[in-house]
C-alpha cells in the first residue's frame, strides 16, 4: 500500500516540478522588455528540446572516446576493435547478430506477406489478423517467459511433448541450453537455442508485417491486378510480378524496422539465453553485459560504435525508400 | 531542403487503413481463395497457442501445473484458480513484493510519457511557427540523431547520473525519466514538427494579427489539433517504456527501484519452473498494454508505423 502511495507521489511531484518550471520560465521571459522578450520566449519552447537532444550529442561523442579505453580507463588504441574482430568468443557474437538480421527479418518479411495476402477480403479477416498482431504489444520479457515455458525441459513443455509423440524413445531436450546446431558446433553458426530464441521475434515481427502489409495490399488498384490476368497471368504470377513491385516501398519500410529491432535485441537474451550464455549473446546484450555487469566500459563503448555503424546504412535505405515513396504517390 | 523531403508516418491521413473493396469483389475472392484462407486460420491459431497455454497455466493450480501439461486442463476444466495471482503479487524479488513493482513500472511509464511528449511538442512549435536564427540547421541535427541507438549513451549518461546527482528519497527515478526523454526526443521532434508544421498557416497567421501570443496560439489551436499525432506517439511511447528493461537496469540503481520487467528476469533466472508464479506475474505485466492494443488499436499501429524512421 506504502508504494502504490509513494509512487503516485513521485509521479504527482515530478509532474507538478515539471509544469512549474516550465510556467516560471515562460513568465520570465514574459517580463522582460520588448527586444528580448521575443527571443527568452523562442529559448522557452526550444531550450528544452534542445538540451535533451545535448544529452544525446555529447554522450554519444564521449562514448567515441571511451571505446578507445580498456576497463581501467587506461588508453588502449584500437586495442577494443582487434579483440572484438579476433576473438572467438565475439566473433561468434558478430555472426550471430548477422544470422539474426538475415533470418527473423527474411522470415517475420515473408511471413507477414503471405498472412497478408491470403487473409485480404477473406470472411473473419480482421480476427484472423488481430490474432497474429496481439504479440506485438507483449513485451520481449513477457513473451521470452511465455516461450521459455514452450521450450521447458519438464513434463509440461510443449515442443518436448511434441516430441514425445514421435515414433521411439525420445530423449528430453533442453532447447535452451543446446548451442549446437544438429551436432554442428562453430562460431560460424548460429546454435539451435539461437535459432529457437529468433522464432520469439519472429512471432512477434510477423505481426507488424502483416498489419503494415495488409494495408499496402489493400492500396493496390484492382484494374492493375485485372489487367494482368486478362493478358493471361495466373494468380501467382500476378501476385509476384504486379502486386509485390507495386509495394516494394513498404516492403522495405518493414525490413528496414525489423532489421533495426533485431540489432537491438536485447531483453529477449537477457530472459531466454541467461544473458548470452550458451552462445546466445547478440551485439546489443553483449554492449550491455560488458558495459554494465563486467565493469569494461571500453569494450562496452566499442560495441555501442559498432551498433552505430550499423545502423547507419539501415537508416539511409529507409530514408531514402521513404522519399522515393512519397514521390511515388 | 533535406527538412521537408524526409519521412512524415503519420502526418497523412490513414485512408489506407481502411477496407475500400466493393463486396462483390471481396466475395468473389473469398471464394477464389480456398486454401490460402484455411492456411491463414491455421497460422492465426498457431500464434496464439503460447500466449493462451500462458494464461491457461496461470489459472491451474500449483501441482496441477508442475503434474501435467496445460493441455491437460480441458479435461478437467474445473481445477481453476486464482490463487497464483494473490501468491505472485506478495511474492518476494530480492526482498520486495512483486506489486511494488508493479508500481515502479507505473510510475517510471507515465511522467515518461509525458515529459519528452510535451517538450517535443513545445520544440515542433517552435520549429514550425516561430522565427529564430539557425532554425533549419538545427533541426537537420535533429533528423540526424535519429540514427543514434540509444546504447551509445549509456555508458557516459550514467556516469553523469551516478553519484548524488538526484537524492536518494527520489529513488533513481527522475535519471530513468531523463534517459527515456533523452532517447525520445529526436523521433518525437521529428514526427511533431512534420505535423504542426502542415496545419493550415492561415489561422495561426490570424491568431497572431488578433494578437494572440504564442503560448495562446500553441494551447488552444496547435494542441487540439494535434491530437492524432499526440495520441499516436503517446501509446508508441507509453508501451516502449513500459515494456522497457535496458534503461530501468541501467539507469535505475538497486532492485528497489526496478520496474515488473526487472523482477520477471530476475524470476526466471531465480524461480526458472516455479511457473505458478511467472505465469501470473508475466501476465500481470502484460495486463496495461493489452488493454491499449484493444482499445486503441488504430493509433497503435500507427504508432508503430511512425516509430519506423528511429535508427
Amino acid at each position: 500500500m506504502s508504494q502504490i502511495f509513494r509512487s503516485l507521489a513521485l509521479v504527482g511531484i515530478g509532474i507538478i516540478v515539471f509544469v512549474s518550471v516550465l510556467a516560471i520560465l515562460y513568465w520570465l521571459a514574459s517580463r522582460l522588455p520588448e527586444p528580448w522578450r521575443e527571443r527568452a520566449r523562442v529559448a522557452v519552447f526550444v531550450g528544452p528540446g534542445v538540451l535533451l537532444l545535448l544529452g544525446l550529442v555529447i554522450p554519444s561523442l564521449m562514448n567515441f572516446r571511451y571505446s578507445f579505453n580498456d576497463r581501467n580507463d587506461e588508453w588502449y588504441g584500437f586495442g577494443n576493435y582487434r579483440d572484438i574482430f579476433t576473438n572467438e568468443n565475439n566473433i561468434k557474437v558478430l555472426t550471430n547478430t548477422l544470422w539474426w538480421g538475415l533470418l527473423v527479418t527474411g522470415l517475420s518479411t515473408g511471413i507477414g506477406l503471405l498472412i497478408a495476402r491470403f487473409a485480404d477480403k477473406t470472411r473473419g479477416e480482421p480476427v484472423a489478423k488481430a490474432a497474429i498482431f496481439l504479440p506485438t504489444a507483449i513485451s520481449f520479457v513477457g513473451a521470452g517467459i511465455i516461450w521459455n515455458f514452450v521450450y521447458s525441459p519438464k513434463e509440461y513443455g510443449l515442443l518436448n511433448s511434441m516430441l514425445q509423440l514421435l515414433p521411439g524413445e525420445q530423449d528430453t531436450q533442453f532447447f535452451l541450453q543446446e548451442s549446437s546446431l544438429f551436432g554442428m558446433q562453430s562460431e560460424w553458426i548460429p546454435g539451435l537455442n539461437t535459432l529457437l530464441i529468433m522464432v520469439v521475434i519472429i512471432w512477434i515481427q510477423a505481426g507488424f508485417a502483416t498489419v503494415v502489409l495488409s494495408a499496402a495490399l489493400k492500396g493496390v488498384p484492382d484494374d492493375l491486378v485485372e489487367a494482368a490476368k486478362i493478358d493471361g497471368a495466373t494468380e501467382n504470377q500476378a501476385f509476384y510480378k504486379v502486386v509485390v513491385p507495386y509495394i516494394k516501398g513498404t516492403i522495405i519500410t518493414v525490413m528496414t524496422t525489423t532489421v533495426i529491432v533485431v540489432l537491438k535485441i536485447f531483453d529477449i537474451i537477457q530472459t531466454m539465453g541467461k544473458g548470452g550464455s550458451f552462445g546466445t549473446s547478440t551485439m546489443a546484450n553483449e554492449m550491455y553485459e560488458q558495459a554494465f555487469p563486467q565493469n569494461n566500459d571500453g569494450l562496452g563503448a566499442a560495441w555501442a560504435v559498432l551498433l552505430f555503424v550499423a545502423v547507419i546504412p539501415i537508416v539511409f535505405i529507409n530514408t531514402r525508400n521513404q522519399r522515393a515513396m512519397r514521390e511515388g504517390r | 531542403m533535406a527538412t521537408t523531403e524526409l519521412p512524415s508516418s503519420i502526418t497523412p491521413a490513414p485512408t489506407e487503413f481502411r477496407d475500400q473493396t466493393p463486396v462483390s469483389t471481396k466475395v468473389a475472392n473469398a471464394v477464389s481463395w480456398g486454401p490460402g484462407k484455411y492456411a491463414v486460420w491455421l497460422i492465426a491459431f498457431v500464434w496464439t497457442i503460447p500466449t493462451f497455454g500462458l494464461l491457461i497455466t496461470s489459472f491451474r493450480p500449483e501441482d496441477d501445473i508442475k503434474s501435467t501439461g496445460w493441455w491437460v486442463w480441458f479435461t478437467e476444466p474445473a481445477n481453476v484458480t486464482t490463487e497464483n495471482y494473490t501468491t505472485v503479487l506478495s511474492d518476494k524479488v530480492g526482498g520486495i513484493p512483486f506489486s511494488d513493482f508493479f508500481w515502479n513500472t507505473v510510475r517510471i511509464a507515465i511522467p515518461a510519457s509525458i515529459f519528452p511528449l510535451v517538450i517535443a511538442a513545445f520544440a515542433a512549435y517552435a520549429f514550425s511557427w516561430m522565427k529564430f536564427k539557425g532554425r533549419d540547421t538545427l533541426f537537420v541535427v535533429v533528423v540526424a540523431l535519429l540514427v543514434v541507438p540509444l546504447q551509445m549513451c549509456l555508458i557516459p549518461l550514467l556516469r553523469f547520473f551516478s553519484g548524488s546527482f538526484f537524492p536518494d528519497q527520489l529513488e533513481g527515478v527522475p535519471s530513468i525519466w531523463i534517459a527515456h526523454s533523452i532517447f525520445a526526443m529526436p523521433l518525437a521532434i521529428f514526427l511533431l514538427k512534420n505535423f504542426i508544421g502542415s496545419l493550415p498557416g492561415e489561422v495561426i497567421e490570424a491568431a497572431r494579427v488578433d494578437g494572440a501570443s504564442h503560448m495562446t496560439i500553441f494551447l488552444r489551436i496547435v494542441l487540439p489539433l494535434s491530437v492524432p499525432a499526440l495520441a499516436s506517439l503517446a501509446i508508441f511511447q507509453f508501451l516502449w517504456v513500459w515494456n522497457d528493461l535496458l534503461v530501468a537496469k541501467v539507469f535505475g540503481g538497486g532492485a528497489r527501484n526496478q520496474p515488473m520487467t526487472f523482477a520477471l528476469v530476475d524470476m526466471v533466472g531465480n524461480k526458472g519452473n516455479e511457473w505458478q508464479l511467472l505465469t501470473a506475474g508475466a501476465f500481470v505485466a502484460m495486463v496495461v498494454p493489452l488493454i491499449v492494443f484493444m482499445s486503441l488499436q488504430r493509433y497503435f499501429v500507427r504508432g508503430l508505423m511512425a516509430g519506423s524512421v528511429k535508427g
